[in-house]
């Protein structure tokens, strides 16, 4: 795969006034900046200061006030903080990313390296999941959830999470595995390793730059995740955190500021993440459009 | 698999001292008794164990589960009893002469075009300005890239008050007051409170997001193109704009194709964005297939409507994804 950070050399537009270039791409910043910038002054502005009318101009003192009620709720005002849905989200999250990344390990491996008759289109069916809009498969879930007594719960959550994650994660790492010369594996079994021995002692040691992207590309999309949330989930105390940030933003009482606080609660882990980690979540955005 | 196997035998022929043979006598020796016996190793069966819960997993929960979607389309089943009668394709047809159902396909057909032209020409222009050797090009490009680790949810609480318009009486709120600031008032306009405007607000949500994914994969395909392409281009005198109409533009198409797949069947789902935003919208001009589903199953209990709406939905995806999965997997056969 391409990386983004290749060495390039004479491909500049030389005639091209290199000023114009910086100004369009930091005017291009600007665009892109504008909303983490009123979403930053917002939730900083005390109550007091907080105006619609004046929601560009910089806070005069600095407060936290609207993240402590985001975060914790308001009984006065009667309406929930995000905190136990963010804990919520967490639980979720993290168990499911885990299982998914082993199990499209474990998927990624067979069908790189122990291809069978009909195993290609196998996968073709497999990809095919993760390109459906969930709709066509909600109204059998909720009804099968209902019935196996995981609706309404997270294991719940994180059973569809894992099994709706099922394609991309099988499509990254057999995309990895196979850049591992199959030579490899041949000559282990020629040594007399079996398909676990070969797994456990020479895929899986070398897995890790694959679990990386796998397992940020499904802590980002489950953590963003709102529809099978909102579908399978509908007690407010079991909610993971983008279903309770859009009832926080949907209800009347709560005041604008609270709701931008929500907003950047709901949006630091997986900022953070990206962040540290952006190359990695880049490489799991690129193997989305197949060609990793 | 033949070209591995055969591949691999000279080396057993290496590792055994024994064999002095030339390696086509080995490869044919070795090669014809170890590949009857491959098929019922007791690899191929744990193989075959390792995938099996996922297969089994994708077999019920995405084709057994559209089976039953399908099924459901052609029933009565329009309220919290199921009610399995078949009434043939009248669900389809009721949908089809439903108002809402009506916008929310225009709706999803004007967000398509939209956020396809938007996200593909501002992903190229962002591409390639990157790519003049730019300094503090990383920051520019996480600059463009973070929206893509952020909810849809996020996105449409925070642009729903940057478009809210404000009132006329007591002034303009969000990019409005901002466009006041700045001297363009005459862009001050409605947002998705205009019924005239409605879904195109929620293209621009959209765009902020999802550009810079765009974005990465051209550069991408700009950093896999060689400088000796563009090398040669100029030395026979084309000029920049040329080099980049001519040359680039035309190796960049697979990627064109993947951006336009890949973001076409996003726009057909839209759904977290519309709800987050805007909701239906004033008569419904920001309402989506998706979104219609969601509400008149899970809030109106009317499931065989649902099921059809969600059926037309897959039915458009696959129109578009199907073929692209089968040429993409053809052509990684084929390298």
């Amino acid at each position: 795969m391409t990386t983004l950070t290749q060495t390039r050399s004479s491909n500049q537009l030389r005639q091209w006034p290199r000023l114009a270039i910086y100004l369009l791409l930091i005017l291009f910043a600007i665009f892109y900046l504008l909303p983490i910038y009123v979403l930053l002054i917002t939730g900083m502005k005390s109550f007091a200061e907080v105006n619609l009318y004046k929601m560009w101009d910089l806070p005069a003192a600095f407060s936290l006030d609207s993240f402590a009620k985001a975060w914790f709720g308001s009984d006065a005002e009667g309406f929930r903080g995000l905190s136990g849905n963010f804990w919520n989200s967490v639980q979720l999250a993290v168990p499911a990313t885990i299982l998914s990344a082993l199990l499209g390990s474990m998927n990624g491996y067979v069908l790189s390296k122990w291809k069978f008759r009909g195993s290609n289109t196998l996968f073709l069916l497999l990809l095919f999941g993760m390109f459906i809009p969930y709709q066509s498969i909600l109204i059998p879930l909720v009804q099968v959830l209902q019935k196996i007594g995981l609706y309404g719960t997270i294991p719940g959550l994180i059973f569809v999470h894992v099994v709706y994650g099922i394609p991309i994660t099988t499509l990254i790492f057999r995309n990895y595995y196979a850049t591992v010369p199959t030579e490899m594996v041949e000559a282990a079994k020629i040594d007399g390793a079996n398909i676990l021995g070969i797994y456990r002692h020479i895929m899986f040691p070398i897995s890790m730059p694959g679990f990386v992207v796998v397992m940020i590309w499904q802590f980002t999309s489950i953590w963003n995740d709102f529809l099978f949330g909102v579908i399978v989930t509908s007690r407010p105390g079991v909610q993971p955190i983008t279903v309770a940030l859009n009832n926080l933003a949907g209800s009347y009482i709560v005041a604008w500021n609270i709701q931008m606080a929500g907003a950047l609660l709901a949006a630091l882990p997986t900022m953070v993440i990206y962040i540290l980690l952006g190359q990695f979540f880049m490489r799991g955005l690129l193997a989305g459009s197949l060609k990793g | 698999m033949p070209g591995c196997l055969a591949l691999q035998k000279p080396e057993i022929a290496m590792a055994d001292p024994s064999a002095s043979l030339s390696s086509t006598l080995v490869r044919s020796t070795y090669v014809a008794p170890k590949r009857r016996s491959r098929f019922l190793t007791s690899d191929r069966i744990i193989a075959f164990l390792l995938i099996a819960p996922s297969l089994l997993a994708i077999a019920i929960f995405v084709y057994g589960f559209i089976a039953f979607t399908g099924f459901a389309s052609f029933t009565k089943w329009n309220s919290l009893i199921p009610d399995f009668t078949l009434v043939g394709i009248s669900n389809f047809q009721k949908l089809l002469d439903t108002t809402r159902f009506q916008i929310d396909l225009r709706n999803t057909v004007t967000f398509t075009i939209l956020f396809l032209i938007l996200c593909l020409s501002l992903g190229l222009i962002l591409a390639v300005l990157l790519d003049q050797r730019i300094r503090g090009e990383a920051i520019f490009r996480n600059i463009f890239l973070f929206p893509l680790a952020v909810s849809y949810i996020v996105t449409g609480v925070v642009w729903r008050w940057l478009l809210n318009p404000g009132s006329a009486e007591l002034g303009a709120t969000g990019v409005n007051l901002l466009f006041d600031k700045i001297g363009l008032g005459f862009l001050k306009n409605g947002w998705y409170t205009d019924p005239n405007i409605g879904i195109k607000a929620v293209v621009l949500a959209a765009t902020w997001q999802m550009s810079g994914y765009v974005m990465a994969m051209y550069l991408a395909g700009l950093r896999g193109i060689s400088d000796d392409l563009r090398e040669a281009a100029r030395v026979d005198g084309a000029n920049e704009f040329q080099v980049y109409r001519h040359i680039i533009l035309p190796l960049l198409q697979p990627i064109t194709l993947g951006a336009v797949i890949i973001l076409g069947h996003m726009s057909l789902k839209i759904f977290d964005l519309v709800v987050s935003m805007t909701g239906s919208g004033p008569g419904f001009s920001s309402d989506v297939p998706a979104f219609y589903m969601f509400d008149t199953t899970f809030r109106g209990n009317n499931f065989a409507q649902g099921a059809g709406i969600a059926v037309i939905l897959l039915v458009m995806v696959a129109v578009l994804i199907v073929p692209y999965l089968i040429y993409s997997t053809r052509t990684e056969a084929e390298t």
